[in-house]
């Protein structure tokens, strides 16, 4: 059985590519579970068609304790016979959701959902924020981490972030970093850049999601685009994604770049203007500044 | 009132005396009435309300509050198995107060020191992880304490944030903090789930783990691994290694707690005063087979232990009374093919003769029981052997696997028809049973003295804790001897009662009679 873990900014496309990639694996004959690590509780719902209702935390919090809940409670079966399961979490605001990944792992694997499955895929909310939040990188649990990412600076600031999340752990156990998946935002020069930031990184890109409105189409049904349009040129591109994983040798130990070396790569593409006299100058400031010249 | 009465020549009165001196009785009362406190009779009314049906009714449909649950948390119990092996320290990963807390509470019961150290984490630790507290404390632990294994355990604090026991650990021995081939065993014992059975299991799961890696599998040593679970009589312990010595089998025990947690005063303190050696807990995995003397304190290592040490046999007895125990003799004669000796066959027929002798004064009786799973279900058995009838069997950390055992157990015998059993509740609602299904006697640790205070039903004391009496934990409660030692504890608090029932002279002392 294999474990693998989606990291990635929060709205960079995460749960879309993860789903799209379980189905074609799936598709593919593979026994696939996704464990949705996110109190949105939206990793599956794409295979599902609906939002997953019964997710380990809201059940735990209805009786009190996970101690009385049964396996079948909280997991439902969706397209390709895709198992699915939510951790959930609190509402926004209270209460601990990085906690209420440990206690979803934890439940799981206690009540033998890690049974007859060849691919095991975590979707994990936004950054490595928490110990929480590492739980699906800890030994025993996804060896393989994928970044999502794309040519915005803040989807590269996350991604090196991640990347020194999974150093962490890297060093200690088996965890190593498969590559960053660039999920286009039409960027100039995306994938040199995120080819650049992936050599940076000690790692590949694996793959390059062009962007296209058959994804919408496709969320609007709640599928996934190769449940939606299995021939549309999309969904190959979701089932190359699926073989490059499966075939994937480089896992490496990421080398995490410091702000300055993250900072200087974006200069480079021109991301960022290295400008020093113009830092913390007014519109108006920087008018007076251009007559006085 | 001043009785006058000193302890000579240091004059420090005893506070039994003190606090009813006039001056102190006036203090309270002003306190009282400075505070508001209700007056005397509305006190009363309530507290007479709380006998009702009525109230018994509210109290059980209680789903806010746990009042006096008869249980402890996982840490706890993963300290008393950690203690059981030799040279080891148990390493308790989370704040201070958690780990005095457990010293405290072994010491109140054992009357011994008790060491177990923590990773000493504090608001900052909560912020950042732990992982420089895990590393300082192990380093700290190594260098201060000298111990040959280190048994890693969790509090809530660092559960909570989620830190990493296994990365830690490895961390701190990349990092030189202590030698790489230190044993440094570890499982994560979150309070809020289970109970010490949980942590129990969870380190001695570990425990067995980490010694299984240290070492290959070697040839078979024809030996059998005895787990006690979390037994806190160390005269169990001991019961349990004569009964085998007598058989003439080699035993491990797995977590030999005895002579650590009830060790000989030399004059001489020792840090580690004995345990399993690692030597013979190394080996145990040649050997032939593997019984557990409790179930539900086992679950997971049993379960390990059958999955990788595969070619011992394992299995779950409970020698408790005379079915409980036969059933163990007859398992150690079939794993090892030896008869069941004379002697304790003479002990065994003793116990019964001893049970005759007292059956006229146990039969018909009513009891209610609290405690951990296996020992409320063993002593019961026991119990209704003797022909006494269970009432209420309380278990606030039972599951649904001890409820379906225990109601099987009740609905096979005719002294158990009438037997209730409740998991998850408390001595709370345990009080409300006492008051509207009295019972003749009841069994369980120290905190009962409450409600025998409440209730009037004599206590019988087995179980942990038991902080108010002395010595119980030296006298074993396994195996015939200890089946013995129960009834003595049993017909004789019946007695004592029965003597306190009929002690008013001219009145009712026409039953104060000198034989019973």
């Amino acid at each position: 059985m294999r474990q693998i873990a989606f990291y990635g900014k929060g709205g960079i496309g995460k749960s879309t590519t993860s789903q799209n990639t379980v189905v074609a694996m799936a598709e593919a004959g593979q026994r696939v579970m996704i464990v949705g690590c996110d109190p949105k509780a939206d990793s599956t719902r794409l295979i599902l068609h609906t939002k997953m209702q019964q997710t380990i935390m809201s059940l735990a919090a209805q009786s009190g304790s996970v101690d009385d809940l049964e396996l079948e409670d909280v997991l439902r079966v969706g397209f390709q016979d895709i198992k699915c399961v939510e951790s959930g979490g609190p509402e926004p605001g209270v209460g601990c959701a990085g906690r209420g990944v440990i206690t979803a792992i934890n439940f799981l694997e206690e009540n033998g959902a890690y049974e007859d499955l060849d691919i095991v895929m975590y979707d994990v909310l936004g950054d490595v924020v928490c110990g929480g939040f590492a739980m699906p990188i800890r030994e025993g649990k996804a060896q393989e981490i994928y970044i999502v990412v794309s040519g915005e600076m803040m989807a590269m600031y996350a991604a090196n972030n991640i990347a020194r999340g999974v150093l962490k752990y890297a060093n200690s156990g088996g965890v190593r970093l498969g590559g960053l998946i660039c999920n286009e935002r039409q960027v100039h020069r995306e994938v040199e850049l995120i080819e650049a930031l992936a050599q940076k990184l000690n790692t590949q890109m694996i793959h390059f999601v062009p962007r296209a409105k058959q994804v919408q189409q496709a969320e609007l049904r709640r599928m996934t685009v190769i449940e939606y349009s299995p021939n549309h040129p999309q969904a190959d591109v979701y089932r190359e994604l699926a073989k490059k994983i499966e075939n994937n040798t480089k896992l490496t130990i990421p080398t995490p770049l410091a702000m300055d070396d993250l900072e200087q790569l974006l200069l480079d593409f021109g991301l960022m203007d290295d400008d020093e006299s113009i830092v913390g100058l007014t519109e108006e400031q920087e008018k007076l500044k251009a007559v006085a010249s | 009132m001043d009785t006058g009465k000193t302890n000579a020549p240091l004059g420090i009165k005893d506070h039994v005396e003190l606090f009813q001196e006039e001056r102190y009785q006036k203090s309270f009362e002003a306190k009282r009435a400075a505070s508001e406190m209700p007056c005397e009779e509305d006190v009363l009314k309530v507290s007479e309300w709380t006998k009702t049906k009525e109230y018994k009714e509210k109290n059980f449909a209680r789903e806010a509050a746990v009042i006096n649950p008869a249980k402890a948390c996982q840490p706890l119990g993963a300290v008393l198995c950690s203690l059981g092996f030799e040279g080891t320290l148990p390493f308790v990963h989370g704040s201070q107060g958690c780990v005095a807390y457990f010293r405290t509470y072994f010491a109140r019961h054992f009357k011994e020191p008790i060491a177990a150290v923590s990773s000493s984490m504090t608001e900052d630790a909560a912020v950042f992880g732990g992982l420089s507290n895990m590393i300082e404390g192990l380093g700290n632990a190594y260098a201060l304490y000298k111990p040959k294994m280190i048994a890693v355990s969790t509090t809530c604090m660092a559960e909570v944030i989620g830190d990493d026991l296994n990365a830690f650990i490895k961390n701190a021995k990349e990092q030189g903090a202590i030698p790489e081939d230190l044993p440094v065993p570890f499982a994560h014992t979150p309070s809020f789930v289970g109970s010490h059975l949980t942590g129990y299991d969870n380190i001695l799961k570990g425990i067995l783990q980490a010694l299984s890696e240290a070492r290959a599998k070697g040839s078979p040593n024809g030996k059998v691994n005895i787990i006690p679970g979390f037994d806190t009589y160390p005269a169990n312990i001991r019961e349990v290694k004569r009964m085998l010595k007598a058989f003439g089998i080699e035993a491990t025990i797995l977590a030999d707690t005895s002579d650590v947690v009830d060790s000989p005063n030399t004059g001489d303190y020792h840090l580690y005063p004995a345990g399993t050696p690692l030597e013979e807990a190394l080996d145990a995995q040649n050997a032939s087979a593997t019984l557990a003397l409790q179930r539900y304190s086992t679950l997971k290592t049993l379960e390990w232990v059958s999955q990788n040490w595969a070619q011992q046999k394992t299995l779950a007895l409970r020698p408790i009374g005379v079915k409980g125990t036969d059933a163990f003799m007859e398992a150690i004669s079939e794993i090892t093919g030896k008869p069941i000796p004379e002697e304790l066959e003479k002990e065994r027929g003793r116990l019964l003769d001893a049970m005759t002798d007292s059956s006229a004064w146990i039969h018909g009786k009513r009891f209610a029981i609290y405690g951990d799973p296996d020992l409320v279900l063993g002593l019961t058995s026991f119990l209704m052997e003797l022909g006494a009838e269970p009432a209420h069997l309380l278990c606030t950390n039972g599951d649904k696997e001890f409820t379906k055992e225990a109601e099987e157990m009740l609905s096979s015998n005719p002294f158990g028809a009438s037997g209730k059993v409740y998991t998850g509740k408390d001595l709370w609602h345990l009080r409300s049973l006492l008051f509207t299904e009295p019972v003749d006697f009841f069994i369980g640790n120290a905190h009962g003295k409450y409600l025998q205070r409440d209730t009037g039903t004599p206590l019988v004391r087995i179980g942990f804790p038991i902080f108010d009496r002395h010595h119980l934990h030296r006298y074993p409660i396994l195996g015939y001897q200890g089946a013995l030692n129960v009834l003595t504890m049993v017909v004789n608090t019946v007695l004592d009662e029965l003597d306190r029932k009929t002690d008013v002279p001219g009145k009712t002392d026409i039953s104060f009679d000198l034989i019973r």
